[in-house]
């Protein structure tokens, strides 16, 4: 027994001795000056195909801007492969994630490096920045990520839908949204749906837990962060309230069990999100909510799509929120490790502000840019459609969701409960939400 | 030290011992482990509703899946024993299927049962069921879409059937003709036993697979959510968690949530119960399991 044992302890020692890397050193107390060594730098990203050729594009500025360094960029690469990479102590110099949700366990971890220093250090001005895309960058005093373009979400509108239907305007609060999808909802003569108003299901496209949430500005932790609030903060009963009453209203002519069922039914018919076949763009579904990339596949799928977008309609009893709505997008930081962290440094503040890189990634993969001066550039090619989307990232109460060092595990856990919610097949709201609570507290404590 | 003694070494007692180690510990891939005693193990056992959830799903597959997939087997071996001519091509047709990549397969039957303008849907209309079921995007019926994938490609066992039933002396099939033994009899007292130690193995290898079953459920509950595989699963399970088989739980907190501490306890309570039902398998095995030549 003994022997096993001294294996086993032998063994979770080297076990332990191989994971989660070393610290770094932080930077310099001066920045690097005067002729510099050739430095390529390793560059990690997940962006793929047309994206990915599109974004290779931007390091040419940065090496005329600095001859001696070269950025070799590999797309494709998503947080599990440079979580790896960190831990085997071979990660690469700059990283970029579109997983916003994990900012939380990269700055805690230290897994990316806190940029603070080299902030103080150069006197980097963080107001170049829109305090929106600042908050969502950093965790726990940790600014260990910059922004790198972002999304915001609205309501896309067939324009001749409204039309057909008499309707001027897109709505502005929830109780409008309702009389409007109720107008332009089509029943089948066996009741089933035709074609949609909208569909608010949790899980249908880009409507989840985040995006609905921030309408309600439902709190996801307590203020110190330590718990969950969602069984303490009512604004969560209430979301979930309407969502039944807006079913029951728009496809069960009151009756939300014939509204569930009609909209499951809907639901599971629904094309593919990334593809022509989507549902708005098919003109199954009357109006969506969408990020603003949806303006780039419908020039590119359905380019006489007559349509419209705004500000997401609001609770009607926080109408002087409207125009507000999610914001959040791709990250970059410099990883635990990064073997060139002072060249790093420097192509992480390129990427971040550069205008003409940002202005150019907007124009092509129709993102919002995330600085003040891109935003403002007269070089950004804005439609009217896309202009809605620059002002929800401006709007001053648009947000994130807080974040967490359990990453998206929150929103998992919730949906999990809200999908059985809008489906009728749980109806103790206040004790689901408690368990949801419960499990998320409980995975706080593992964090 | 010998090559193999290296290879069970570091490929199979280094892992094994150190999922252990770290399923006593608080790790989430990006810091070092922190000893935290049974803490893991209490948390799943006691507050977790997605782990018994996933223990529900996972076991209802097995339970539901592996004996059809043995009937439907043993079924198809027995069809294919009956022609005199063109038998190779069809059992190259029915082993086909076994050969699609799982998750190329899983894709196809995504699409075959869309529950909108998938082909099994649309026959099912037409021969006048206006309610056809949601299949895949319908928490009942999803896993029963998955037992029909498998069912789909079961050339792999029906091959070791056929081969069981090939190798069934026919002389007892002419020793229970002169007694007067109908079709059913001779099936159940001189086929059923002798091909036995076939279906003990298909079983037990049915059993094993069934509480690793991953991909086929991990690309139909990414497809049914919508979510691309790069962009990860909120949804995996979906819908309404049907499809959260223990594999799959266990690669989400490892590798999604990065809690690679709570899924080493999860390996080894999957290895724990895989082992356990392995175990109880081989014990009953010797009652109903007929070896030919054995003593017994």
């Amino acid at each position: 027994m003994k022997r096993w044992l001294i294996v086993v302890a032998t063994f979770a020692l080297v076990a332990a001795a191989c994971t989660a890397g070393g610290e770094d050193e932080g930077p310099a107390e001066t920045a690097p000056t005067g002729p510099q060594e050739p430095v390529t730098l390793e560059m990690w990203g997940a962006w793929t195909g047309r994206e990915l050729r599109q974004f290779n594009q931007i390091f040419d500025g940065f090496t005329e801007e600095h001859p001696n360094i070269t950025v070799n960029s590999t797309g494709g690469v998503g947080d599990r492969q440079i979580i790896q990479a960190i831990n085997a102590g071979e990660p690469p110099d700059v990283v970029l994630s579109f997983s916003l949700d994990n900012i939380g366990q990269f700055c805690t971890s230290g897994a990316w490096q806190d940029l603070t220093p080299f902030i103080e250090r150069d006197e980097f001005d963080l107001g170049q920045f829109p305090d929106a895309a600042l908050s969502y960058t950093s965790f726990g005093g940790s600014q260990c990520a910059f922004p790198f373009l972002t999304d915001a979400y609205g309501l896309y509108y067939n324009v001749d839908m409204f039309d057909e239907a008499g309707i001027a305007e897109p709505p502005r609060t929830l109780s409008e949204l309702a009389d409007v999808a109720r107008e332009l909802t089509v029943f089948a003569p066996d009741g089933s749906i035709e074609r949609a108003g909208i569909v608010m299901s949790i899980g249908y496209y880009e409507t989840n837990v985040a995006t609905v949430s921030t309408l309600f500005d439902a709190q996801w932790y307590s203020e110190d962060g330590t718990e969950s609030a969602i069984d303490d903060d009512p604004a969560w009963v209430t979301m979930f309230e309407w969502q039944r009453e807006f079913i029951a209203d728009v496809y069960g002519e009151g009756d939300f069990e014939t509204g569930a069922a009609r909209l499951e039914e809907f639901v599971a018919g629904q094309g593919d999100e990334f593809s022509s076949a989507n549902d708005f763009q098919t003109g199954r579904a009357a109006m969506n909510m969408d990020g603003e990339w949806r303006t780039a596949f419908i020039a590119d799928e359905v380019p006489d799509l007559n349509y419209g977008t705004a500000p997401f309609p609001v609770p009607d009893d926080r109408a002087d929120s409207y125009g507000m709505g999610q914001i959040g997008g791709t990250i970059i930081g410099i990883p635990r490790g990064s073997p060139n962290t002072e060249e790093a440094w420097l192509l992480l503040q390129y990427m971040a502000t550069n205008t003409d890189t940002l202005v150019y990634m907007a124009n092509n993969v129709r993102n919002v840019p995330t600085t003040v001066e891109a935003l403002e550039s007269p070089e950004l090619d804005v439609t009217p459609q896309f202009e809605t989307f620059l002002q929800i990232f401006q709007h001053p109460e648009s947000h994130y969701k807080q974040h967490s060092p359990i990453g998206s595990a929150d929103q998992t856990t919730l949906a999990d409960f809200a999908a059985r919610w809008q489906t009728g097949r749980t109806d103790d709201l206040e004790g689901g939400l408690a368990q949801v609570a419960q499990q998320i507290d409980d995975q706080l404590a593992q964090a | 030290m010998s090559p193999w003694i290296a290879g069970f070494l570091f490929l199979i007692l280094y892992p094994m011992v150190s999922t252990l180690y770290f399923s006593f510990t608080k790790y989430t891939l990006l810091t070092s482990p922190e000893w935290i005693g049974t803490e893991n193990y209490r948390l799943l056992f006691t507050r977790d509703p997605f782990f018994w959830q996933a223990i529900r799903n996972t076991l209802w597959i097995i339970a539901i899946g592996v004996p059809l997939r043995i009937i439907f087997g043993v079924f198809t071996a027995w069809l294919l024993t009956l022609p005199r001519r063109g038998s190779r091509v069809y059992r190259t047709i029915y082993f086909l299927p076994s050969i699609a990549p799982p998750a190329a397969a899983a894709l196809a039957f995504v699409v075959v049962f869309n529950p909108r303008f998938g082909p099994v849907n649309q026959i099912l209309r037409g021969i006048g069921i206006d309610d056809p079921p949601l299949w895949f995007h319908g928490p009942g019926t999803s896993k029963w879409g998955l037992i029909i994938l498998g069912l789909w490609g079961i050339g792999d066992a029906m091959i070791i059937f056929l081969a069981g039933l090939l190798d069934v002396p026919s002389q007892l099939y002419e020793a229970a003709d002169i007694e007067g033994a109908s079709g059913w009899q001779k099936f159940r007292h001189v086929t059923l036993p002798m091909i036995s130690p076939v279906i003990f193995f298909s079983l037990v290898i049915g059993v094993i697979y069934g509480f690793q079953l991953f991909t086929q459920a991990y690309v139909v509950a990414l497809s049914v959510a919508g979510t691309s595989i790069a962009e990860g699963g909120q949804n995996l399970g979906a819908p309404e968690g049907s499809m959260l088989f223990f594999s799959i739980y266990l690669f989400q907190q490892g590798f999604q949530a990065f809690r690679m501490g709570y899924a080493a306890a999860l390996a080894w309570v999957l290895f724990a119960i895989t082992m356990i039902c392995t175990l109880a398998l081989i014990k009953t095995s010797r009652r109903w399991v007929h070896y030919q030549g054995a003593l017994r």
